[in-house]
């Protein structure tokens, strides 16, 4: 509770700091509210507590998982300083509705009741509807955030459907309380009950962006301004999984028979889907946006797999593909402030596609690291926070024995290399501008600090099983 | 003198020499490697040839799921340390007529990727192994595809690609190992010698050989895995393609050894004769090419091919001497392979051409690199008093004894083998000057100072080897018999 309370004053002392006329404080100030609020996450450490009538759980997993989307978040808004020298832009409000998106992210991760995870939803996706279209002089965008908006309100009904007919099935809304309804599935359960677990499903598989709800995913990723994109890739999927997690494994691990084959398919959809495609992107950002979609895949397997490891290899994949992610947009950021679009992707569409990335390892070596470090990591490379992330996923597949959907994951990580590797061939192999580009000290820290924390975790992934 | 100092000094010298940036990186990694030989020479005459493991280390790598960094040297994997710590500073030492651009960054790659092969061929945990086995790949990637000739974008992804898909693959396997390993503690384990306990179904051992198989196939690479092999070694630079073909693709036949013939004994024994027959239709397929190859290092590359092929067939016989051949093989090889890759470099770089048609007369101005050429060349072609001659002939003893007319097919290698290397000397060294060859000039110093040692080993090898048998000697027979005793109790 401590992280909402604190999260939801931030955002709006954040509003109130955008009336001055400086914008110099925002940044700095949004940062340490951040701050705060992680370190308020962590006040309730090994204890666990129910909040708000039952409907809120603090426990160390639910913290875990709350401290990687804070930490993701601050990462993101490190590298938002554009804003500040955008002239139009408006800042405070941008880094107040990501507050209070993030009061959504934390009520996902730690619902104990439906009703909790409904206001989670909801008030971390209206967030991203609104920031997806912030560049509002941009055509893309609008069209963007409406597309998003439109598919995002539709499924939000599904959702609610789903949870009615649970309610209907269960005459509950707390996990516990749908958790004792399925614990003896031999009993024969109502019909609506699983009827109401596919719709929920659905409106959750949907805002991860999981094959096959995933077709807003590339033209909402590729219009939205790239670091809102790095935001919801991150935050959003890191907070929908946790959510999925919570809900399969505390409330529907008795019927579990009856999900897993569905949440295989679609990994084994997603994966294929995602990894295919990419591959034919010739804008960066399009390429990540379908590499997200195929993360969703490999999360997705942790799921199929639920099992004592599912826990842990989630939070890993989860931590490890948030990091890398926000490290490659930070670069793409730069690269696309200072090597100005003059391609058109193949959509015919404008947009930073590789060859922009073409010799930028030999001017900027950090931007080069950091970006070979991140694609390394999201292609699943030993030495690589990735490589441990999808081990731990792997293996819990191994332990329920879903050898087919591994084979596929394997075939899909080798595709996977060939689209990672467009960058780090373009960055070092290939000539291209010569001028470097400027990069500021705080995008210095934060891609770093990236590196930093994806080859420590990749060299000794044992530092986070205190967490555990 | 601890193992663990192999793996750390280099990695340690690479990010010094890569941070330090300064003119003198490649003395700097000279010297570097040089006293990881020293250390390693001081292991290998501390060694006692028994069959234990020496020189360990093990820490808690990932605690809770009972993952250990630990690893040691035995009798298997003792000339392979030696060959990687004998390797590195000659190829280094013959990068001195050269400047490589980015310098620092292309010895540091270098230096690295000697302590990922170090890790792998000591790994005593699974999981250090595979992280080890592909770890490697990423210096060898930008090493290749940074400095490598024109082609080289897309012939090093395709090798990259290739290659980690294959080991997918024996992650799941090892991942599979891991589930099967009885709970310690609350976790299972992945210590290799907790895999060789399992007593797994013949079902089970039947993928587990293809995955495995397939992992060290593509590695080494066995007949039908080759293809990414002979462009990616032309394509990469010298130093490169010596680390390749040297050191590296040992991993796959260490792995053989290691993993497989343990760990699945009845996966072999359905699956063993396909796999000696496909490295046998290599060991052909590959001399057959070769002969009719115009460049030099593209001959060599298939002539590497042809003879990894024999060692894997070697190792698959299952037999003591197939065993000890391959692993005195692999040391030889990788001598006769880094002089013969080094000679086609100084060709190159005095001639700006491999082609043999362009070449010839070479012989009349250099006494020095005729004579080195030809020792090493000769034992490349299995000549006796030379060191192809002790491993090819116990490779060859091992494979007919398991199939004698596998055997004899396994025996055209040592004809063909002679035919393709003696034509290429022939061509290029003997006949009439062309215009490129002419103004030749022979050995400096510092290439003299590659082949020397060279020279020392293809001799040493092959007159003495008992020096290096009685290392691994102890070793292979405490694998067969627990090989032996295993499919016994397992039947």
């Amino acid at each position: 509770m401590l992280p909402i309370v604190a999260l939801s004053v931030s955002g709006i002392a954040l509003l109130f700091l955008g009336f001055q006329k400086s914008r110099v404080l925002l940044l700095p100030a949004a940062l340490l509210l951040l701050v705060i609020a992680l370190a308020a996450n962590f006040y309730d450490w090994n204890k666990t507590y129910l909040y708000f009538n039952n409907m809120l759980r603090t426990d160390n997993l639910s913290m875990v998982f709350t401290a990687i989307v804070l930490g993701s978040a601050f990462m993101v808004i490190a590298l938002s300083s554009q804003f500040i020298e955008d002239e139009e832009s408006q800042p405070a409000e941008y880094y107040g509705i990501i507050m209070f998106s993030l009061v959504g992210a934390v009520m996902m991760i730690g619902f104990e009741n439906l009703i909790m995870l409904f206001v989670g939803v909801e008030a971390l996706s209206i967030a991203m509807y609104v920031l997806t279209g912030s560049d509002k002089r941009n055509l893309r965008s609008n069209e963007a955030a409406l597309k998003y908006f439109l598919m995002g309100a539709f499924t939000t009904g599904i959702l609610l459907f789903g949870m009615a007919l649970i309610y209907g099935a269960t005459g509950s809304f707390t996990l516990a309380g749908i958790a004792a309804y399925t614990a003896n599935p031999q009993a024969g359960l109502s019909l609506l009950l699983y009827a109401g677990l596919l719709m929920l499903l659905i409106g959750l598989l949907f805002k991860v962006s999981a094959a096959p709800f995933h077709f807003w995913t590339p033209d909402v990723y590729d219009g939205a301004p790239t670091i809102f994109t790095a935001f919801m890739s991150t935050v959003v999927k890191t907070a929908g999984f946790a959510a999925l997690f919570k809900l399969l494994s505390v409330s529907f691990n008795g019927v579990y028979n009856f999900w897993w084959v569905m949440l295989a398919v679609m990994a084994a959809l997603t994966l294929v889907i995602g990894n295919v495609t990419a591959v034919y992107q010739n804008s960066f950002k399009r390429m990540m946006a379908y590499s997200s979609i195929s993360h969703a895949g490999y999360l997705l397997i942790g799921l199929a797999a639920l099992g004592a490891q599912s826990e842990q290899a989630i939070v890993f994949y989860s931590l490890a593909y948030s990091v890398a992610t926000i490290s490659a947009f930070g670069v793409l950021i730069l690269v696309a402030q200072q090597r100005p679009v003059q391609t058109l992707t193949s959509g015919g569409v404008l947009g930073n596609n590789f060859d922009d990335f073409n010799g930028l390892a030999r001017q900027n070596p950090l931007l080069g690291l950091a970006m070979t470090v991140s694609m390394l990591s999201l292609a699943g490379i030993p030495l690589t926070a990735g490589f441990w992330g999808k081990f731990y996923i792997f293996s819990t597949a191994v332990e329920r024995g879903q050898i087919w959907l591994l084979v596929v994951a394997v075939l899909m990580s080798a595709v996977g290399i060939y689209y990672y590797f467009r960058v780090i061939i373009a960055m070092y192999f290939r000539d291209g501008a010569t001028e470097s580009i400027r990069v500021s000290p705080v995008y210095q820290y934060v891609l770093v600090a990236a590196i930093a924390i994806t080859i420590g975790l990749g060299v000794a992934p044992g530092l986070l099983q205190g967490l555990f | 003198m601890n193992t663990l100092i192999l793996i750390f000094f280099p990695v340690v010298a690479a990010l010094l020499i890569a941070l330090a940036k300064g003119q003198r990186s490649r003395e700097a990694a000279l010297i570097a490697a040089l006293i990881e030989l020293a250390f390693v020479v001081v292991i290998c005459v501390q060694f006692r040839p028994d069959a234990s493991s020496q020189f360990d280390f093990d820490y808690a790598w990932i605690g809770s799921l009972g993952i250990r960094f630990s690893g040691g040297i035995d009798g298997i994997s003792i000339l392979l340390v030696l060959l990687s710590g004998i390797a590195v500073p000659l190829i280094i030492l013959s990068t001195f007529n050269r400047t490589y651009s980015r310098t620092s960054q292309f010895y540091a790659l270098i230096l690295f990727m000697q302590a990922a092969m170090i890790g792998a061929f000591t790994a005593r945990d699974g999981f250090l192994f595979y992280f080890s086995f592909e770890v490697a790949l990423i210096p060898i990637y930008f090493l290749a595809a940074m400095w490598g000739g024109e082609n080289r974008v897309a012939v090093t992804l395709k090798f990259f690609v290739y290659t980690i898909f294959g080991s997918l693959f024996m992650l799941l396997a090892f991942v599979y190992l891991y589930y099967q390993t009885p709970l310690v503690d609350g976790h299972h384990t992945s210590a290799i010698a907790d895999f060789y306990q399992l007593n797994l179904t013949p079902a089970a051992q039947t993928w587990l050989f293809w995955a495995f198989f397939v992992a060290f196939a593509i590695k080494m690479p066995v007949f039908p895995f080759h293809t990414w092999q002979p462009d990616t070694y032309v394509e990469s630079p010298t130093p490169a393609t010596m680390l390749l073909a040297g050191v590296m693709l040992k991993m796959g036949v260490y792995g053989l050894i290691r993993f497989i013939l343990p760990i699945v004994p009845l996966g072999v024994e359905t699956w063993g004769k396909t796999a000696i027959i496909l490295a046998v239709i290599g060991i052909i397929w590959g001399s057959i090419i070769a002969i009719r190859q115009r460049d030099m290092k593209r001959l060599i590359a298939y002539s590497s091919f042809s003879h990894v092929g024999l060692m894997a067939a070697g190792v698959f016989s299952q037999t003591e001497t197939g065993m000890q051949g391959a692993l005195i093989q692999m040391l030889a090889h990788g001598v006769n392979v880094i002089g013969m890759f080094f000679v086609a470099d100084i060709i190159f770089s005095r001639t700006q051409t491999r082609q043999l048609d362009q070449l010839g007369g070479i012989t009349r101005n250099t006494p020095k690199l005729t004579v080195y050429f030809m020792i090493i060349l000769l034992g490349s072609v299995a000549l006796p008093l030379t060191n192809g001659f002790i491993g090819e002939f116990l490779l060859l003893h091992g494979v007919y004894t398991y199939n004698s007319y596998i055997g004899l097919a396994a025996g055209f290698t040592i004809i063909f083998g002679a035919v393709y290397m003696l034509r290429m000397f022939q061509k290029s060294m003997f006949g009439p000057a062309t215009a490129r060859t002419k103004n030749f000039t022979d050995l400096t110093l510092s290439e003299s100072l590659v082949f020397v040692p060279l020279v020392i080993m293809v001799f040493w090898m092959g007159i003495y080897p008992q020096t290096f048998l009685k290392l691994t000697e102890p070793a292979v027979v405490n694998l067969m018999k627990y090989i032996g005793t295993t499919v016994v109790s397992l039947k």
